[in-house]
């Protein structure tokens, strides 16, 4: 497991995925040797938050239990949670239906149409997803967190589940390296797969960190402000 | 498959590894490979010797032996692999394994429960050549179209005059031949295989 002792260099080495978390702790790059205490420090992060996040992707059976959470400064959680669906939906997504609409373009009309409707279909879904998600449970623990008692809040729970979305991710990536014509952009057909890959990891990670801290998380802070 | 079990012992002791070939040379049926001392070399021997049955000390397993075992496994899925076992070996790396082989067990008790070993890798083999096989069949292809066409199952079962559980388990077989699970994802394959008019 990382500690704050590690210089930040060595964990992105040991799991390069980290890098992409990092602008999402607004942590630039050009850190040097600085060690996660250090880099914390000067950004403003909680160390033992940034931790938690960089192991949970680096580790598969790393999962902690309340009595640890309940011990880590879970401010940022919510602020880090927006950032990653702001990157999904800003960044990642559009960059993604571009390729789409660049290989849909050069392909049988009739299939390049279904293709990119079954893409448009999904991005709504998981759009709306994440806006639900910041409407009640996000909403929900930022207002736990100050002070609010449970009863005069908003009850409410976000639409579609995550293996939902992790299986359309999935589609999309079968459809794309086995059943879509292979000759036509090689080079950017493999292009997409990694792409949707890459952002599939991320997703079901994120999915882990939103059902497994996020959710027991906000029962505890209920459960302290009866 | 040749009708002889191919087996590899991976054992340190000479005595063992040879004391075991003569009893399975003796039983027949078995051509036994040459025993190896360690798993230093086994997991790049593994492709080209082909063991159906792999007979190995798990002492002689690493520090981490769950993965080990895993990536032995994945290596080589037909395989059946069994722990030889005559000293102490702590339960949580014994549990690892479904067939145990003591050789302070009598002859007769060892062979019938190599047999065993053995019929369990042909359980196995018949389900790889299932899942090999991933050409859709008529009916699935039917069922295919309805699906992507957004019946459920229920209306699909009264179309074709056929139960709700025999439509549930086509849907099954083709979700894992085509890797697709969403009705979206199917119906976006039924178009690119020209399935739907």
């Amino acid at each position: 497991m990382f500690t704050p002792r590690m210089k930040l260099a060595d964990i992105i080495a040991a799991n390069h995925n980290v890098i992409l978390l990092l602008p999402r702790f607004g942590i630039p790059l050009g850190f040097g040797e600085k060690s996660v205490r250090e880099v914390c420090a000067s950004s403003g992060v909680p160390e033992d938050f940034m931790l938690l996040i960089c192991n949970l992707y680096t580790f598969e059976d790393y999962l902690p239990l309340i009595d640890e959470l309940s011990e880590i400064d879970m401010s940022p959680l919510v602020p880090y949670l927006k950032a990653s669906h702001r990157y999904y939906t800003e960044e990642r997504l559009p960059h993604i239906g571009a390729h789409i609409d660049n290989i849909a373009g050069r392909i049988d009309n009739r299939y390049g149409k279904v293709f990119q409707q079954f893409y448009a279909d999904f991005r709504n879904q998981i759009e709306e997803h994440f806006s639900s998600e910041e409407r009640y449970e996000f909403a929900r623990v930022l207002a736990l967190q100050q002070g609010a008692s449970r009863r005069g809040l908003m009850k409410g729970t976000s639409k579609r589940s995550h293996p939902d979305l992790v299986d359309k991710l999935n589609d999309l990536t079968q459809i794309v390296y086995k059943y879509l014509p292979g000759n036509v952009l090689p080079e950017e057909t493999m292009e997409l797969v990694f792409d949707i890959l890459q952002l599939s990891s991320d997703i079901q990670k994120h999915a882990l960190i939103e059902d497994k801290i996020l959710q027991p998380y906000m029962q505890w802070l209920e459960r302290r402000g009866k | 498959m040749s009708s002889l079990i191919s087996v590899l012992v991976v054992e340190p002791s000479d005595i063992i590894a040879e004391g075991l070939r003569s009893l399975l040379s003796q039983a027949g049926g078995y051509n036994v490979l040459a025993p190896m001392h360690d798993t230093s070399m086994l997991q790049e021997r593994l492709p080209v010797l082909r063991p159906d049955l792999l007979i190995i000390n798990p002492t002689l397993l690493s520090s981490t032996p769950r993965s080990q075992m895993a990536s032995i496994e994945s290596q080589r899925p037909s395989m059946t692999i069994v722990a030889l076992v005559y000293q102490y070996i702590e339960s949580s790396v014994l549990d690892l394994f479904r067939f145990r082989l003591d050789i302070r067990c009598c002859r007769s008790a060892m062979l019938s429960l190599l047999k065993d070993a053995v019929q369990s890798m042909q359980v196995k083999t018949d389900k790889e050549y299932v899942a090999d096989d991933y050409e859709l069949s008529e009916r699935e292809t039917d069922v295919l179209v309805l699906v992507a066409k957004g019946l459920s199952s229920k209306e699909i079962a009264d179309k074709l005059n056929i139960s709700i559980h025999t439509v549930n388990s086509h849907r099954k077989n083709i979700t894992h031949k085509t890797g697709i699970k969403s009705v979206a994802g199917l119906a976006v394959y039924a178009m690119i295989h020209n399935l739907m008019e």
